[in-house]
C-alpha cells in the first residue's frame, strides 16, 4: 500500500494506525538491510492506539514513517550516524518530525546515514553498512541511504530525509524510488544536525510521486526558529497531470556525457522519449559551469561544515573522555575518537578553506562561482521549464568499491550537486534498470516550483510504469 | 619625557567598548537574561548549541543597536551582515560566536565629547555591531583562577547574551579623555535604555588600544591593547600606566610589541596575555544560519525621530543658556528625571542656586529616606520657593535646610512652615537697631573694646542677636548694624 492508500483506508475505517504500525514493525523486526538505527516498538505502537482511540482521526490518520537519524527527535536517540553522539536524547524534537507527529504520522524508528550526511553509500556510517534491497552486495547509496533502503524494502511507506548534495536524489535514484530536495527554505531546518548549512534541505522519500507530494505538503512553510525557512506561497497540491503538453525540457548537455554509464544513458534517454509521448518538448540546455560544481561544493559544504561540527566537544552532551588532564586533551581525545576519517577529512579540508590568507582563493571564490551556477540556471530557466539528466553517473555501486577513493565517491553526487548550490527543487524518479539495478531520473525547477515540478514526475511515473518492487520483496 | 629629537610624546587612543544590551531575552533564543540567578538556569537548545538548533535575531537588539548608533551620528547601512568567530573555548557552546565582520550594523559616526574647560572633543566612531556574549566559566579553588584551578564549571546563563560593540577611532589623546568620552558614552546609552552599563556587573567593558608617537607626527605607532578594564578608574590609570611603560621602552631604544595586555588594578602591573604571533585565526565567514538584516528605512527614521535630547546636547545647552559648570551639569543629566527636575526648578529660581541645591542639601536629605527628588515631596515649585525665601533672606542657611527637612517630612509648602513656626528671618531694621542698641547697653565691656579697636567683638554681637532671635536675625544685617551703632 502507498501512504496515499494507508490514510484513505484508514479515515475510511478500513484499518487501525495500530494494524499498520505492527505491520511496519514486523518488517522493521527483519532489518537484514540495516537500515533503522534505533527503533522504539512499543512507543510507535502506542501512538498508534492513542490515534486509533481519539475521536477525531488527524489528517495523516497514523501512517507509519521513518526519519532519517539527522533529525533530532525527543524520544528516540539520535546519532547523526556518528559515534561522538552515541547515545544521545535529544531535548527536542525537529519541526518537520514535529509537524508530522501533529498531521498523525507515526514515527517508526531512525534510520542509518553517513555520519553527520557526509558521504554517497551510507558506508561513513559509525554504526553498521546499509545494504540495497534491490541487490544486498551493493550500496543504498547516501547520505540518506537508511531511508531510501527503509522505503525501497517496504518496510516503510514514506521517510525523511535530508539533501545537501544530493543525499535524497542519489540514493532514491540507487534504490528505486522517488525523492526530493525541495527549494532551499522550504522545510524548517531546526532539529536538522547541520552538515553544511547553507546547502541543508529536509525531503521525502516515497515509492510515488503523489506519496511524497503528501509528504512535503506536511512539512514546508515558515518556521519562527529557522531564520532561513520561507512562507511558502501556495500549498503543495496532489499532482494529478498525466500529460506534458507545452512543457519545455531541457537536457543537460554536461551531465550526459562521459562518465555516465551507457546502461544510465540509456535509461534517461527512454525517458526523455516518454516526454516527448505526453507532449512536452525536449532540447539540450547547457550548463558551463556545472563541471565547477564538485570542487565548489568541496570548499562551501566542508567550510560550513568544519564550524558546524566544532560544537561537538564533548562538554555539553555527547561522548567525553574523562581520562584527559587538561581542556585541549579533552578537545583532541574527545573528537579524536568521536568522528570518524571522512569528517575528519572534510573538518580540516574545511578549517584550510576558511583560515586567514587562503579565504579569497579558496571560500570566497567558491561563493562567487556558485553565484555563476545559479546564473546558469536562471538562463536556462528562460528557455525551458525543468531541467533533467541522470540523478547519477551509475547504477547502485559495491560495498567497499570507493570507500578508499573519496574523489570517485565525491563524483556521486555530479549530477546532483549544481542544484543543490543553486538551492533549487529537485527530486528523482526511477526511469528505468540497468544491469537490474534500478536507475533515477532528476527533475530540476525554478524555486518554488514544486507543485509543476511534481506534476511533470507524476505525469512521466505513469507512462514509465516503474515496479518499485527489488527482486523477492513483495 | 620626551622623545629623542626634543619634542614630547603623544599618547594615541581608541576604545573597543562592549555593552550588554537591556533586552528581555538573549540575543539569538528566547532565554530570558539574568544576573545571580542559579548557574545553568536560564538555558535552552539553542544557546546550549545543541545539535540541530539555530539562531533567530532579537528584534529589540536590533533596536536598540540602531538607536545607539543613531545617537553616535552612525549611518545605519541597507543591509548588514551576521559572520561567525571561530575558537574553541569551553565559555563558548557553539565554538564559534555569532558577531559581525565586515558589514556591521551601525558605521562612520561622530560623537561630540565635553572636555572640561576645554574645547570639545570629536571622536570617531567607526561602528557598532551586534554580537553575542559567551558563557562565564567559574574556577573551583585557588582563589577562582584559572591557572591550578582544581575544576572549572560553566555558566551559560551568560551565554547569548545580547552585546554592542562600539570601537573608536584612535582620536583620544590621554587617560582623561578616554575616561570623559567613555563617561559620556554611557550616559548616552543609559539615557536611551540601551544597556544599564553597570561596570561592576559587567555590562559595560572597555578595550583600550594605546599607542604613543612623537607629538605633531601623524602616523601611529604600535598599539598594544588593554584588556577588560571594569571601572572608570581602573581605565584611566590602566592606560596611563601602559602610556609611561610604552614611552620608557621607546626612550630606552626598543620596541613595542603589538600584544594584549591585562592590568592589574591591585599592583599596577600590566603583563601580557598573548601575542600577536598567539592571536588567533577566527576563521570568519557569513552566518549561513541567519539571512542578511535589512533594517526598514522608515523604521531607523521613526526611530532617528523619536531620540530624545541626549545628555551631551543638554549639558551643551545648560552650559550655554544657564552658565552651569562641567561638574554641575555632569552631576545633573545623569538622569532623564533628575535632568527634568533640575530645569523645572532652574525655570523658577536662580539656575546655579538650584544645581547647588539640588547636587548638595536636597539629595543628601532625600538619601536618608530613600526617595529621588522627581518622586519626593520637594516639587521643583517648593525647592524654588525655599531658594526664593533663602535668597530674599527671609532664612538663614541653618534655617533654610531646617525648613527642607519640614518639607521633606510633611509635604508643606515651604512658605506654609516658615509662617506656621514663625521662622522668618528677621530683617526689619528698626527692630534689628532697637536689638543691637539693647545688647551693646548690656555688654558695656565688649562695646568698649569694639569701639577700641578689636573688630573681632563684631562676631560676638552677631552671635548674641542669633541667640535673642532664635536664629532668625539676618547675621549680615546685624553684623552692619553693630558697627553702625558703635561708631566703627
Amino acid at each position: 500500500m502507498t501512504a496515499e492508500e494507508s490514510v484513505r483506508a484508514l479515515h475510511a475505517g478500513e484499518t487501525a494506525a495500530a494494524d499498520l504500525v505492527d505491520a511496519a514493525l514486523e518488517r522493521v523486526g527483519d532489518d537484514r538491510w540495516g537500515a533503522f538505527l534505533a527503533v522504539d516498538a512499543e512507543a510507535a505502537r502506542e501512538r498508534a492506539r492513542a490515534i486509533d482511540a481519539a475521536p477525531e482521526r488527524p489528517p495523516l490518520g497514523g501512517v507509519p514513517i521513518a526519519i532519517k537519524d539527522a533529525l533530532s527527535t525527543r524520544d528516540l536517540t539520535t546519532t547523526a550516524g556518528s559515534r561522538i553522539l552515541e547515545g544521545f536524547r535529544p531535548l527536542y524534537t525537529a519541526t518537520c518530525v514535529e509537524r508530522l507527529e501533529r498531521a498523525g504520522a507515526v514515527v517508526i524508528g531512525k534510520t542509518n546515514m553517513d555520519e553527520f550526511a557526509m558521504g554517497s553509500s551510507t558506508e561513513n556510517s559509525a554504526y553498521q553498512l546499509t545494504r540495497n534491497p534491490w541487490d544486498e552486495a551493493r550500496v543504498p547509496g547516501g547520505s540518506s541511504g537508511g531511508s531510501a533502503a527503509a522505503v525501497a524494502a517496504h518496510q516503510a511507506p514514506w521517510a525523511l530525509g535530508s539533501d545537501t548534495g544530493g543525499s535524497i536524489r542519489q540514493p532514491a535514484a540507487l534504490c528505486g524510488i522517488v525523492g526530493m530536495q525541495p527549494t532551499y527554505g522550504a522545510v524548517s531546518r531546526y532539529g536538522l544536525i547541520a552538515f553544511a548549512s547553507s546547502l541543508d534541505q529536509v525531503g521525502p522519500f516515497a515509492r510515488t510521486v503523489r506519496d511524497a507530494a503528501l509528504l512535503l505538503s506536511q512539512i514546508v512553510g515558515r518556521d519562527e526558529m529557522d531564520s532561513t525557512s520561507l512562507e511558502w506561497p501556495e500549498p503543495i497540491r496532489l499532482p494529478e497531470a498525466t500529460e506534458l503538453r507545452g512543457l519545455r525540457v531541457g537536457v543537460v548537455d554536461e551531465l550526459m556525457g562521459e562518465g555516465v554509464e551507457p546502461g544510465v544513458r540509456a535509461a534517461v534517454d527512454a525517458a526523455l522519449g516518454r516526454i516527448e509521448e505526453l507532449g512536452g518538448a525536449v532540447e539540450r540546455v547547457s550548463l558551463a559551469t556545472s563541471e565547477y560544481g564538485v570542487a565548489t561544493y568541496y570548499l562551501i559544504a566542508p567550510a560550513e561544515c568544519s564550524s558546524n561540527l566544532a560544537r561537538f566537544d564533548g562538554i555539553r552532551y555527547g561522548k567525553r573522555f574523562e581520562d584527559a588532564t587538561d581542556i585541549l586533551e579533552h578537545y583532541e581525545l574527545t573528537r579524536g575518537s568521536g568522528f570518524g576519517a571522512e569528517a575528519k577529512r572534510r573538518i580540516m579540508l574545511g578549517t584550510f578553506a576558511l583560515a586567514s590568507g587562503y579565504y579569497d582563493a579558496y571560500y570566497l571564490r567558491a561563493l562567487k562561482v556558485r553565484t555563476l551556477i545559479r546564473r546558469d540556471f536562471a538562463a536556462a530557466f528562460e528557455r525551458v521549464d525543468v531541467i533533467v539528466s541522470p540523478t547519477s553517473p551509475t547504477v547502485a555501486f559495491r560495498l567497499g568499491e570507493r570507500v578508499q577513493d573519496p574523489l570517485a565517491m565525491y563524483l556521486s553526487d555530479v549530477c546532483t550537486i549544481p542544484s543543490s548550490l543553486a538551492g533549487l527543487p529537485a527530486l528523482s524518479i526511477p526511469c528505468g534498470l540497468s544491469q537490474g539495478l534500478p536507475v533515477g531520473l532528476q527533475l530540476v525547477g525554478p524555486a518554488f516550483s514544486e507543485n509543476r515540478l511534481l506534476d511533470v514526475a507524476h505525469a512521466l511515473e505513469a507512462a514509465i510504469g516503474f515496479d518499485a518492487h527489488p527482486p523477492g520483496i513483495p | 619625557m620626551t622623545t629623542a629629537a626634543g619634542t614630547p610624546w603623544e599618547p594615541v587612543i581608541g576604545l573597543e567598548i562592549h555593552v550588554q544590551l537591556a533586552t528581555r531575552t538573549k540575543m539569538f533564543c528566547g532565554c530570558e537574561l539574568s544576573f545571580g540567578d542559579p548557574p545553568n538556569t536560564h538555558t535552552c537548545p539553542v544557546c546550549l548549541a545543541h545539535p540541530g538548533a539555530l539562531p533567530v535575531t532579537n528584534r529589540e537588539a536590533v533596536r536598540l543597536g540602531i538607536l545607539a548608533g543613531l545617537a553616535l551620528g552612525c549611518e545605519v547601512p541597507p543591509t548588514s551582515e551576521f559572520h561567525r568567530k571561530n575558537y574553541f573555548y569551553p565559555d563558548l557552546s557553539k565554538a564559534y560566536q555569532i558577531s559581525q565582520y565586515d558589514a556591521p550594523l551601525c558605521v562612520d559616526g561622530h560623537f561630540r565629547a565635553l572636555v572640561p574647560g576645554g574645547p570639545e572633543l570629536e571622536v570617531g566612531i567607526t561602528r557598532a555591531h551586534l554580537e553575542e556574549d559567551a558563557a562565564k566559566l567559574v574556577h573551583v579553588g585557588v582563589g577562582g583562577r584559572r591557572a591550578g584551578a582544581e575544576a572549572s564549571g560553566v555558566d551559560f546563563n551568560r551565554g547569548g547574551t545580547p552585546l554592542l560593540e562600539i570601537v573608536t577611532e584612535p582620536d583620544l589623546r590621554s587617560a582623561a579623555e578616554a575616561g570623559a568620552f567613555l563617561r559620556q558614552l554611557r550616559q548616552t546609552l543609559r539615557r536611551l535604555g540601551v544597556s544599564d552599563c553597570n561596570m561592576e556587573e559587567g555590562s559595560l567593558r572597555a578595550d583600550a588600544n594605546v599607542s604613543v608617537r612623537p607629538a605633531g607626527s601623524s602616523g601611529l605607532g604600535t598599539k598594544a591593547e588593554l584588556k577588560n578594564m571594569n571601572s572608570f578608574r581602573f581605565l584611566e590609570r590602566g592606560i596611563d600606566a601602559e602610556i609611561v611603560r610604552q614611552i620608557a621602552l621607546l626612550e630606552a631604544g626598543e620596541t613595542v610589541v603589538q600584544e594584549t595586555l591585562h592590568f592589574d588594578p591591585e599592583t599596577g602591573a600590566i603583563h601580557s596575555l598573548r601575542s600577536k604571533e598567539e592571536a588567533h585565526d577566527y576563521r570568519y565567514f557569513p552566518e549561513p544560519d541567519l539571512v542578511p538584516m535589512a533594517p526598514d528605512r522608515a523604521w531607523v527614521e521613526v526611530l532617528r525621530a523619536e531620540l530624545p535630547e541626549l545628555p551631551v546636547e543638554r549639558r551643551r545647552r545648560w552650559a550655554a543658556e544657564l552658565g552651569l559648570t562641567y561638574e554641575d551639569a555632569e552631576v545633573l543629566s545623569e538622569t532623564a528625571e533628575l535632568g527634568d527636575y533640575f530645569e523645572s526648578v532652574a525655570a523658577l529660581a536662580d539656575p546655579k542656586a538650584a544645581a547647588n541645591w539640588i547636587r548638595g542639601e536636597l539629595r543628601a536629605q532625600l538619601r536618608e529616606v530613600g526617595r529621588e527628588p522627581w518622586e519626593s515631596p520637594v516639587t521643583p515649585e517648593r525647592l524654588a520657593e525655599l531658594i526664593g525665601l533663602r535668597e530674599d533672606r527671609t532664612l538663614s542657611e541653618p534655617l533654610a535646610k531646617e525648613v527642607l527637612a519640614e518639607v521633606v517630612r510633611s509635604g508643606a509648602s515651604p512658605r506654609a512652615v516658615v509662617e506656621e513656626r514663625g521662622l522668618g528671618q528677621i530683617s526689619d531694621d528698626g527692630e534689628l537697631t532697637a536689638l543691637v542698641e539693647r545688647l551693646l547697653e548690656e555688654n558695656p565691656a565688649q562695646a568698649e573694646q569694639l569701639r577700641g579697636g578689636k573688630d573681632k567683638l563684631v562676631g560676638y554681637f552677631v552671635g548674641q542677636a542669633m541667640k535673642a532671635t532664635g536664629g532668625r536675625a539676618d547675621p549680615a544685617r546685624v553684623g552692619e548694624l553693630v558697627r553702625e551703632r558703635a561708631g566703627v
